[in-house]
């Protein structure tokens, strides 16, 4: 039965083509210093596909479809909500803080792949085995016949290590109230007694373009920095700078710093209900 | 024709790479990552080894491996989100408030 994901019926010629493209790519992917978390975790997938297309290719089709749906799927999903919750510009430091780091462990690295090297240099690594009923479709069946014959000890004991790591994830993410739980009745109150019923502006309010990347203005015309993404304020300068200089100071909005482009007459009420708590 | 050796010796590459990663980058989640890169080249290894002997255990082995990696990410990003919540930072060099 000839296998689509099982690549044991390969000639010899595609099989080495196909290694060698792999090996090349994924050690290039995992080679590259990318600052920035993100990058680095578009990196770690391919360096995760290619080693799913290197399982293959080794006649182990489910370890394949495991590694491409619980490490590239999965894992790495993870790995990226919690960069969204870090912040998606969090990036890597460049500067030495210990001197001398890099260089130790530079050399550390040289000494751990020489050591490895030798280690495997002697070791007496036989050729493939022949093409035996555990490569083709009956690899599954083999599997599932270890893990609850021989393995089911191990087997039962990642239950258990996944059970708890369940709950540990989310005793660690939970969050103590200090507090009472404000409830409805309290919070219709106190937005009532601040006199402001409404919640105050989003970002883009009062200004011509409602896009995230403009800032709302506080009562008195001055911009909040707080209404803006730190991303998108980081990522708005340059383009301020092109579009023009430092924007002229508005003489209808007092002390107000308006953006080039956001209309002058349509000025914020300049009402006193500012004080009101945040919602 | 490509020889399990070959294979191993990707997988030490790769071994390598990751436990340098770990050793230079200071951004936490950056060391996670490398710690699961090292993770994956030791799977090849022992799936590598697996196709040398002919039988399963290794693929099986490396499918445990698959899940303890699982479950180490789950509870190391949860002890990453405790501490950025608490420090506002992702970097190893600003977890130093045990010290003193």
């Amino acid at each position: 039965m000839s296998h689509t994901v099982l690549a044991s019926g390969m000639a010899a010629e595609t099989q080495s083509l196909t290694f060698w493209i792999l090996a090349v790519v994924s050690v290039t992917a995992a080679l590259v210093l990318a600052p920035r978390a993100v990058h680095c975790a578009v990196l770690l997938a391919i360096v995760m596909l290619c080693l799913a297309a290197l399982y293959a290719l080794l006649g182990a089709p489910f370890l394949a479809f495991v590694q491409v749906i619980v490490y590239t799927g999965a894992v790495l999903m993870l790995f990226l909500f919690v960069l969204m919750i870090v912040g998606v510009s969090s990036r890597d430091s460049l500067v030495e803080t210990i001197r001398g780091q890099r260089l130790a462990a530079g050399l550390v690295g040289i000494g751990m792949l020489v050591l490895l090297s030798l280690t495997v240099g002697h070791a007496a690594i036989g050729p493939a085995a022949p093409v035996g009923p555990n490569y083709s479709a009956t690899n599954v069946n083999g599997l599932a016949k270890l893990i609850f014959t021989t393995y089911v000890y191990p087997f039962e004991i990642t239950a258990a290590l996944l059970i708890t790591a369940a709950l540990g994830a989310m005793v660690l993410a939970h969050l103590e109230r200090t507090g009472p739980k404000p409830t409805q009745r309290t919070l219709s109150r106190l937005r009532i007694a601040s006199g402001r019923s409404a919640p105050l502006p989003g970002p883009g309010t009062y200004a011509r373009h409602n896009a995230v990347d403009m800032p709302a203005l506080l009562p008195d015309g001055s911009q909040s920095e707080l209404s803006v993404s730190p991303v998108i304020a980081g990522r708005q300068d340059p383009r301020l700078s092109e579009l023009g200089a430092a924007p002229p100071a508005d003489p209808q909005a007092p002390g107000g710093t308006l953006p080039p482009d956001s209309d002058s007459s349509e000025p914020p009420g300049g009402d006193s209900e500012h004080e009101g708590a945040r919602w | 024709m490509v020889s399990p050796a070959h294979f191993i010796a990707l997988s030490v590459i790769l071994f390598v790479i990751g436990g340098v990663g770990v050793l230079v980058r200071r951004n936490a989640i950056v060391i996670f990552m490398c710690v699961e890169l090292m993770l994956n080249a030791v799977n090849l290894a022992f799936v590598a080894f697996s196709r040398m002997h002919g039988n399963l255990d290794g693929q099986v082995i490396a499918f445990f491996v698959m899940v303890v990696a699982a479950a180490e990410v789950v509870v190391g990003l949860a002890i990453l989100t405790t501490i950025f919540r608490a420090r506002r930072s992702a970097s190893v060099d600003d977890e130093s408030l045990l010290k003193y």
